[in-house]
């Protein structure tokens, strides 16, 4: 489990996100979660080879993380917790920093694989969910974001 | 290293409010509007669409009630809460968000005359049966379970009757059954008892009573634990596209607190029975002294049933925090222990030699002891439930509610302890007439 102070500084520090399996279709939680990302300030790389060529949320959709011709700080998981192993090995082969493993993924090896390459490492939790966790957005709608403190949202 | 996890008492005064991100405001500020202005056309459409999370209209979602939703969330560790105008008000979102026509309840005979009422006559209304069986054997629950059952209903303690659920035990007949268990934690308030802790679902609160605890201002909150398997199949608005909310599912949008998010948006929403933030705000400045008002609740109670218990005017005294009651055992087990011993809340029922009508000169002949009809006050409260909470029920079903007729239900105060005991007895004295 990562901690609030893990959370808050892997959101800080990874600011281009590739979401592997991002959906076209408006009503799918990985196009919620990516589109919130993206109006949060981060760059959202559609990862999707049945788009492939086209674009989604405005961003050029690529078939593999390996066709991406920038450097991807995060690598967001929206698969089936079995495809996560391959992914977890392009995302550390192209010099990603982080896996994300959304709710539902959960892949122990995948996990092992990238902390073992040095990288973050995050399973079962939405990067939106936590974003509006820690920095703001959770708490108007009454979660128990888990945050105690004296300072401002930043 | 782990998140610290904090205690109660920390928790009922910091969680849920963060210092004002505009203006440093150390206090919880009361957002009075009625309304929220978006950034541009594309952050109001994201907002619609349930995107991206944000204000838009204080019937949905307001800064201020948010802060009281989030803090009774974690104080009962559950993933999520939502406010209300009552406590009614929240039982019937708790109910109304997963129940539709021709849907079944297994609830605890032993309930608020009022929620007898929302379940046996105005939810039968549209379609919705309820059984009632007896709050103390988690078998009747089992035995009163239909294929149509869709969610089992109780008091982790019985107001007026004061009788304990084996949560654990429901709990389980619930979840053999695929349904959620809704737990009433009023009486106890979640310092005393966290039934989502021991395996319920739901918790609903009048937030009126001990949350409040001053006897101002009606609010209710639900809370949710998170986990429950809404996939399971029974429960197909969890998880078939909204046609109430542009085809969004619940479930697997908002996962582990997409119950909420669901009373929110097509029960709150629609039926809007809303909390202002004025309200919310007096509910919370209760909150924060939560904790100590109900260890003095608990050890002043204590000694008013032991009081009773021993004087020759009294008949009877049901207190669950006497070593006699009959599930002291199982309040031991549920409750948190205040000065060494149960804290089982400040509620305690009991009989005046000479009946009903020594009952009343009894109320009739208080100081300072308010004859009324709440509970969870700093000021010591007396009222006979026969004819005043429970006038609806009929005999039988005031029998079933635990209600006696020589009842007289005390709702213990913070007063000095010795000033509570001298106005019993001087109101014991004017009993005979």
């Amino acid at each position: 489990m990562n901690t609030i102070s893990e959370l808050t500084s892997i959101l800080r520090r990874h600011r281009t996100i590739a979401v592997v399996g991002l959906s076209a279709e408006w009503h799918r939680p990985s196009f919620f979660a990516s589109k919130y990302m993206q109006s949060h300030g981060y760059t959202v790389v559609p990862v999707n080879p049945r788009y492939a060529g086209s674009e989604i949320l405005g961003q050029k959709v690529y078939a593999d993380l390996a066709e991406i011709p920038f450097p991807v700080d995060m690598v967001d998981v929206f698969r089936r917790t079995e495809d996560a192993l391959p992914i977890a090995r392009q995302a550390a082969a192209i010099g990603a920093r982080c896996l994300w493993q959304q709710i539902g993924v959960v892949n122990q090896e995948a996990d092992q694989l990238v902390r073992e390459a040095g990288m973050d490492s995050v399973m079962d939790r939405c990067v939106k969910i936590e974003h509006a966790r820690l920095f703001g957005g959770l708490n108007w709608v009454g979660v128990n974001t888990g945050v105690i403190s004296a300072k401002r949202r930043a | 290293m782990a998140d610290h996890p904090f205690q109660p008492e920390t928790l009922a005064i910091h969680a849920g409010q963060v210092p004002d991100s505009a203006t440093g405001a150390r206090a919880l500020p009361i957002y009075q509007t009625s309304s929220f202005v978006f950034d541009s056309a594309e952050h109001a459409a994201s907002l619609f669409n349930l995107q991206t999370f944000g204000n838009v209209y204080s019937r949905l979602s307001n800064p201020t009630v948010a802060a009281l939703e989030e803090r009774v969330a974690a104080l009962e560790g559950g993933r999520a809460g939502l406010a209300s105008s009552s406590g009614m008000a929240a039982e019937a979102m708790a109910l109304m968000t997963i129940l539709q026509q021709g849907d079944h309840v297994v609830a605890a005979g032993a309930l608020y005359g009022g929620s007898v009422t929302m379940l046996a006559v105005n939810l039968k209304r549209f379609g919705i049966e309820t059984s009632f069986v007896k709050a103390t054997d988690p078998d009747a629950f089992a035995a009163a379970m239909r294929p149509n059952t869709r969610a089992v209903f109780a008091e982790s303690l019985g107001n007026p009757s004061l009788m304990v659920l084996d949560i654990a035990a429901v709990a389980d007949v619930a979840h053999a059954h695929g349904v959620p268990l809704i737990v009433d934690n009023t009486v106890p308030s979640p310092f005393l008892c966290n039934p989502l802790r021991l395996g319920a679902d739901i918790v609903v609160h009048s937030a009126t009573k001990y949350l409040g605890g001053h006897g101002t201002t009606l609010a209710g909150v639900m809370v949710e634990r998170g986990g429950f398997a809404w996939d399971n199949g029974k429960f197909p608005g969890m998880t078939e596209p909204s046609p109430g909310y542009h085809g969004v599912k619940f479930h697997e949008t908002f996962g582990d607190f997409a119950y909420c998010m669901r009373a929110r948006m097509e029960v709150l929403r629609v039926y809007g029975s809303t909390l202002s933030p004025f309200s919310a705000w007096q509910i919370l400045q209760g909150v924060e002294s939560l904790h100590v008002r109900m260890e003095r609740h608990c050890t002043n109670t204590r000694k008013v049933a032991q009081y009773l218990k021993d004087d020759p005017r009294v008949g009877w005294v049901n207190y669950p925090g006497l070593p006699d009651h009959p599930q002291y055992d199982l309040v031991h087990k549920q409750m948190r222990v205040v000065d060494g011993a149960p804290g089982a809340s400040g509620l305690l029922a009991f009989g005046v030699k000479g009946g009903l009508e020594a009952g009343v000169r009894f109320i009739e002949a208080a100081q300072f002891m308010s004859h009324l009809a709440n509970i969870g006050d700093t000021r010591t409260l007396i009222i006979h439930p026969a004819s005043t909470t429970h006038r609806q029920l009929d005999a039988r079903q005031q029998l079933d509610a635990g209600v006696l007729p020589d009842m007289i239900r005390m709702s213990v105060g913070i007063e000095h302890i010795d000033d509570i005991l001298w106005d019993i007895d001087q109101a014991l004295n004017a009993r005979a007439g």
